[in-house]
């Protein structure tokens, strides 16, 4: 009997390990910002919720559209109705792999730069894109930064003659993200 | 035996079930968490309607907190009739206007003035939206708004205003609407319209049912329509219901409407119950609203 208890702990201990691979986020925040010569527009998520998986590299978000929050409400009608057509289309994701894993030591404290690569999908269009990514640990936290920038007429948004001088074609994308351990439930 | 055989097994199982969630990928693992807070969550249906007019009468929309919304609409004169035609240009010789400020205070609650033409008429009302449409945590089919609107005709005819009592009407409606679809969406609008003294031979309590609804034909314009039915046991005598037919085409902050519609006032007590224009005897008559918003206040829903 004792050996079967001794048997199930190890057994308990080897899942509890083996899940602390993976990190999660469900309050990740994405910026994105417009340039262009007439108005700067900005909006933010702060519902992106995101999974980090250590010992792969793998990384995933996925951002709901209608949880961008713009400054101007029209502007996040538009977004949703007009741009991002946010009804057929409800969320943008993305899925990759550091490339360089081998250079983060997630034991140990400190900072590190990395490469993203993996398939972004917006407004139902799916691309490859490559983005740098800084990568901080922290008391078994990791925390991940990211900023690169999308051609909106990539993912088949289309901008307005009349509007051209309001929102720029590339659009800036900000991801900042405070992941904690993945508690099994 | 028996007993230990069962407890390996089970503890073996336990350890391939823990292992395969392990090696789950974190893109399903993803997909998990969010049908999952997909029902934790209230998304709200917007922009049923471009603005918050449908032609005439109101729409299910409101402004959003903090906006003034400026609305200039013009109404021409009869296109056929007997003051139509081309002595008359159409109707483009005779025009009249209204001119109205939206407000949004809260993102459920607006309020706005105006002053048009017809019967030099100054109008005030509150939209209210008391439920809105919304899918998922909480599962609401409609949107129901309740608009009172007070109508006062300053136009001066000593004969027919003996008192000031005669010239104020108060509208009640309630708008139930649904967005069926991202291009369709229809609305139902029961009115009364409480005239305190009448001058017509109508009367004091007009009921009225309202229909309207849009069909969007690109992402930025949409077909209206719009129908206010005066019931039969209340109809004010010599007038006739109103019908609108129209486009909204939106240019980034601005939103033009253009229509047809048998009715030039905009004031709903005096189109609802006033009105004497007759679609079949070519009192057809051409006109546009333009909105444009303003950003004036802070907005409430900034969060970060």
């Amino acid at each position: 009997m004792k050996k079967q208890i001794v048997t199930l702990f190890i057994i308990s201990l080897f899942a509890l390990s083996t899940s602390a691979q993976t990190y999660i986020t469900r309050n990740g925040r994405v910026t994105f910002f417009s340039k262009a010569p007439i108005e700067n527009i900005e909006a933010n998520n702060n519902e992106v919720t995101s999974f980090l998986d250590t010992q792969k590299g793998e990384v995933a978000f996925v951002a709901l559209i209608k949880s961008f929050k713009f400054q101007k409400a029209l502007m996040e009608e538009h977004f949703n109705e007009n741009y991002m057509e946010s009804n057929t289309f409800p969320k943008a994701n993305f899925k990759g792999t550091i490339t360089d894993l081998s250079k983060i030591n997630f034991s140990k404290d400190g900072t590190y730069t990395v490469t993203v690569k993996g398939d972004l999908t917006i407004h139902g269009i799916t691309k490859n894109i490559e983005a740098p990514a800084t990568i901080n640990i922290s008391g078994g936290k990791i925390n991940a930064n990211s900023k690169f920038n999308i051609k909106v007429k990539d993912y088949n948004i289309k901008i307005p003659t009349t509007v051209v001088n309001n929102v720029s074609e590339t659009i800036s994308i900000t991801v900042d993200c405070k992941y904690d351990p993945l508690k099994k439930g | 035996m028996r007993k230990k055989l069962l407890i390996i097994t089970a503890s073996f199982f336990i350890a391939v079930i823990s292992f395969a969630q392990d090696t789950t990928d974190i893109s399903k693992m993803l997909e998990d968490e969010l049908k999952a807070n997909d029902q934790n969550k209230t998304v709200y249906t917007t922009a049923a309607f471009k603005t918050t007019r449908l032609i005439d009468g109101h729409s299910i929309e409101n402004t959003a907190a903090g906006v003034l919304d400026v609305k200039i609409s013009h109404r021409f004169g009869t296109i056929g009739g007997a003051n139509g035609g081309v002595y008359n240009f159409f109707g483009l010789d005779n025009a009249t206007m209204r001119l109205g400020f939206d407000y949004g205070l809260t993102h459920t609650l607006m309020i706005g003035i105006g002053r048009s033409t017809s019967l030099k008429t100054f109008d005030a009302f509150i939209k209210w939206k008391i439920l809105r449409q919304s899918t998922g945590k909480r599962n609401m089919p409609v949107t129901v708004s309740y608009v009172p609107t007070i109508g006062i005709i300053s136009f001066r005819d000593a004969a027919v205003y003996k008192s000031f009592s005669n010239r104020i009407n108060f509208t009640h409606q309630l708008l139930i609407g649904r967005k069926f679809t991202e291009g369709l969406s229809l609305q139902v609008m029961p009115t009364v319209v409480h005239r305190n003294q009448p001058v017509d031979n109508g009367p004091n309590d007009v009921f009225a049912a309202g229909i309207g609804g849009r069909q969007k034909l690109s992402k930025r314009t949409s077909f209206n329509a719009e129908y206010y039915y005066q019931l039969p046991g209340s109809k004010v005598p010599g007038t006739t219901n109103v019908l609108s037919l129209g486009f909204d085409i939106e240019t980034g902050g601005h939103v033009f409407q253009l229509h047809v519609t048998n009715s030039s006032s905009m004031t709903e007590s005096n189109f609802i119950t006033g009105n004497k224009g007759s679609w079949g005897k070519g009192d057809i008559l051409f006109g546009f609203n333009i909105s444009r918003v303003f950003n004036v206040g802070k907005k409430h829903t900034k969060e970060w």
